[in-house]
């Protein structure tokens, strides 16, 4: 089966553009990691994607090898976020980002 | 090849010279005071001592090789061309000093042990003693390092030290004399007139570096035995400066007052510096440049006409004297004069024979006369009531003592005999040496010599007859007494050698011009000139006559005026004030000086440099510069430039913190909005 490249791409953009709009919008912490997640994927897809249509092939191997490195990547990211988001719903029992911005100048 | 290598051994020893007595001043000065009078005698002459036996140890040597040597000690000023060092220079002419200064100063340090004993109780300061030798030793270092010089600059090292002892011996009573302070006026007098001629050696010194670019004496001398006839300004301004020098050292006209004196001094100061060592270093220094001198003829015979003019005016003064010390401080000018003539005349082995005798017999008269003085001051103490008022000096209050004080006579006798040129003792030899190269080379320099000569013989039985025949003019004179052998010891030592010092350098053997030659170069041997000496022993025999009728025939009475004065009316009385010469110079120097200085100190110092330039002008615009700094540059400029950024940031900041919400989601918003405009730059520009 073959997918023409311009369907990937756009659906790569969607679930950027969604991740994005997630990060944006949402005040559930959760939801903005998972909408980090979004758009971490949707790069993953673009690489793929090209990884699988360039020559020669080799080169295309390093595309892979980013998503990969990409995947270890969030998932280290989201080890740390998530233990955090505990801390932070010990302390204040909300994990509503709005409400948590004692940083302020 | 054994000779050779000994004598090199026995010319490395020379530094000793000096280190000895350097070494003894150390030791009395750590440990003087605890180990008492007996150890810093013993110290101090052995250390003279030993002086004394390596100045023997080099005359061996020069014996063996009598070209000498130049010992390096250290290293001293090497700038440029100039180059002067420490070094030792062993020549005949420097040994003959050495041999006469270490061998006469031992002599002296004995004497004063004996002399210092009673003279620090006599006068209530038994503590002194120690510093009298510690001065003593540090004076023949200092004249060590004179006469062993190899250049003009370690000379002159010496010939300060010598002038900073004189200075302090004389002062050594610093708290005596008339008004409490006349013993300390007359150190400084001595001092600023050394200072007058020390003046004079330095321009010296100027000038041969410029002109031979050397102070080392060899360097020098080439220089000047070699230079052309448009050098012989130089050479005479050179000369004559060094004459200035010697004039200050030595007691010449015109700065020979300080010598009278310095007689304020203990009586083997007197002996020691002021009549047989220190004083010859200005005769030592011209014979030494010897060649410069003959390179400047008009010099030189400046040179001999001022030894001759002092000779003769010194010997005038003499005879008018009543202080036994003074008319032989007197007599000491008079036979300085008499060998700065024949260096003048350049007859320098007469000349440096004359030192030497003279050094015999002047030290000999000296200690003598110390001996009476002591023998006198004893007399007094044995009588009760007031001394107040009563000066041990004054021949006039002696008389007699030929019974009393028997040593001491004779050994006077001698030395009186020695200086009046009675033959065959010292003095008759060396100065008829001097006066027949006189009457060969410089006939007016004969006769002022020869009327010289003839006043010694007479102040020299004026003294004997007031001071040793007749009777006793005083209770302290009749109860005068001999002194210990320590005193008179030495004073023997001494007569032998006035009386037999003559055969040094005896006509037909001319041991001494031999033994000079190999430093002075050739020196022209003149035959015994029987007319001279017939002549000047004539005279000196009617002179002492002539004395004996005045004084010794019908003995001066106790109170009686000077049988001179009846004869010489107002004449005496210019003898008697020493021809007004202090007042003069009081006139023509002094006062002028102190006015220049109180006027410069009141007017220029105080006045205008204090009052007004200080207090007025520098003062006053320092405060007022510092107050506009302070109040107007300060508080207005330089405070508001830092609060001003001090402000501006902190409003700054205010504004800027603003940004920082502390909500992720307009954090992620700036951040996205930034990545939209990066990324639409890259794409689109």
């Amino acid at each position: 089966m073959n997918i023409p490249m311009e369907a990937v791409l756009a659906l790569s953009g969607v679930l950027f553009v969604l991740g994005v709009l997630g990060v944006l919008i949402r005040r559930n912490a959760i939801v903005v990691f998972m909408s980090i997640e979004l758009m971490l994927n949707a790069a993953n897809l673009v690489f793929i994607s090209f990884a699988r249509t360039i020559t020669p092939a080799e080169i295309g191997l390093s595309g892979q090898v980013m998503v990969f490195f990409i995947i270890a990547v969030a998932a280290a990211e989201v080890a740390v976020g998530l233990a955090l988001i505990v801390t932070i719903f010990k302390a204040k029992k909300s994990i509503d980002v709005d409400q948590i911005h004692s940083l302020h100048g | 090849m054994f000779l050779e290598a000994q004598t090199n051994v026995l010319f490395q020893l020379a530094p000793w010279i000096i280190a000895f007595p350097l070494i003894g001043m150390i030791i009395n000065i750590v440990f003087g005071q605890r180990l008492g009078e007996r150890f810093v005698g013993a110290v101090a002459s052995s250390a003279v001592g030993l002086a004394f036996v390596v100045a023997i140890l080099q005359f061996v040597a020069l014996q063996a090789d009598s070209h000498g040597a130049h010992i390096p000690v250290a290293e001293w000023i090497a700038i440029g061309k100039l180059d002067a060092s420490w070094t030792v220079r062993i020549d005949t002419l420097s040994a003959t000093m050495m041999l006469m200064v270490t061998g006469v100063s031992t002599l002296i340090h004995i004497y004063a042990i004996g002399y210092m004993h009673e003279d620090v109780r006599l006068q209530g300061d038994p503590g002194r003693f120690t510093r009298f030798f510690v001065f003593f030793n540090l004076f023949v270092a200092a004249m060590m390092i004179l006469v062993s010089a190899d250049n003009y600059l370690m000379m002159f090292v010496g010939w300060e030290g010598v002038g900073l002892c004189s200075y302090l011996l004389i002062g050594f009573w610093y708290d005596r004399g008339e008004g409490g302070i006349a013993n300390a006026v007359a150190g400084k007098k001595a001092f600023i007139a050394n200072r007058v001629g020390d003046f004079g050696f330095l321009v010296a010194m100027f000038l041969m570096f410029t002109g031979a670019g050397s102070l080392q004496f060899d360097q020098a001398f080439t220089w000047a035995a070699g230079a052309g006839p448009e050098q012989a300004g130089l050479i005479t301004a050179i000369a004559l400066f060094l004459l200035l020098g010697a004039t200050g050292k030595s007691a010449q006209i015109p700065l020979y007052v300080w010598l009278p004196d310095a007689m304020a001094g203990p009586t083997p100061v007197s002996a020691l510096i002021h009549a047989a060592t220190m004083v010859t270093a200005g005769i030592y220094m011209i014979a030494r440049s010897a060649v410069l001198f003959g390179a400047a003829a008009g010099a030189s015979q400046l040179v001999a006409l001022i030894g001759a003019a002092t000779a003769l005016f010194a010997a005038t003064i003499a005879v008018g004297q009543f202080d036994i010390k003074k008319v032989l401080a007197y007599s000491t000018i008079s036979q300085l004069g008499f060998m700065l003539a024949a260096v003048g005349i350049s007859a320098q082995v007469a000349g440096m024979f004359h030192l030497v005798t003279h050094a015999f017999f002047k030290a000999l008269l000296f200690l003598s006369a110390g001996s009476v003085i002591l023998g006198v001051e004893h007399g007094l103490h044995h009588q009760d009531g007031d001394h107040a008022g009563f000066n041990p000096n004054d021949m006039r209050e002696m008389g007699g003592l030929r019974k009393r004080m028997k040593v001491t006579f004779a050994v006077y006798l001698t030395g009186a005999l020695a200086l009046a040129g009675i033959p065959p003792l010292a003095g008759f030899f060396s100065k008829d040496e001097i006066l027949a190269e006189a009457s060969h080379l410089f006939p007016l320099v004969y006769i002022l010599l020869t009327l010289a000569a003839f006043l010694t013989a007479f102040y020299m039985g004026r003294q004997i007859f007031m001071v040793f025949f007749g009777k006793p003019r005083s209770s302290a004179a009749e109860h005068a007494h001999e002194n210990p052998p320590l005193i008179t010891m030495p004073l023997i030592g001494l007569a032998i050698l006035a009386a037999i010092g003559g055969g040094l350098n005896l006509p037909g053997l001319h041991s001494l011009a031999g033994w000079l030659e190999h430093t002075l170069g050739h020196t022209h041997i003149l035959e015994f000139n029987f007319q001279v000496a017939g002549i000047s022993t004539a005279l000196a025999l009617l002179a002492i006559g002539l004395a004996w009728l005045l004084y010794g025939r019908k003995p001066m009475e106790k109170g009686a005026e000077d049988p001179l004065k009846r004869i010489l009316g107002p004449v005496f009385s210019g003898i008697a004030n020493k021809w007004w010469i202090d007042e003069l110079y009081g006139v023509l120097f002094i006062r002028p000086y102190t006015a220049l200085s109180t006027w410069l100190a009141e007017v220029v110092d105080w006045k205008f440099w204090h009052d007004w330039v200080h207090d007025s002008v520098i003062a006053k615009g320092f405060r007022g510069l510092t107050a506009w700094l302070s109040m107007d540059v300060d508080l207005k400029v330089i405070d508001a430039i830092a609060d001003g950024i001090a402000r501006l940031t902190g409003a700054l900041s205010e504004r800027m913190s603003a940004l920082q919400t502390g909500y992720v989601r307009s954090y992620a918003l700036s951040m996205f909005v930034g990545m939209v405009l990066l990324l639409s730059y890259i794409l689109f520009v």
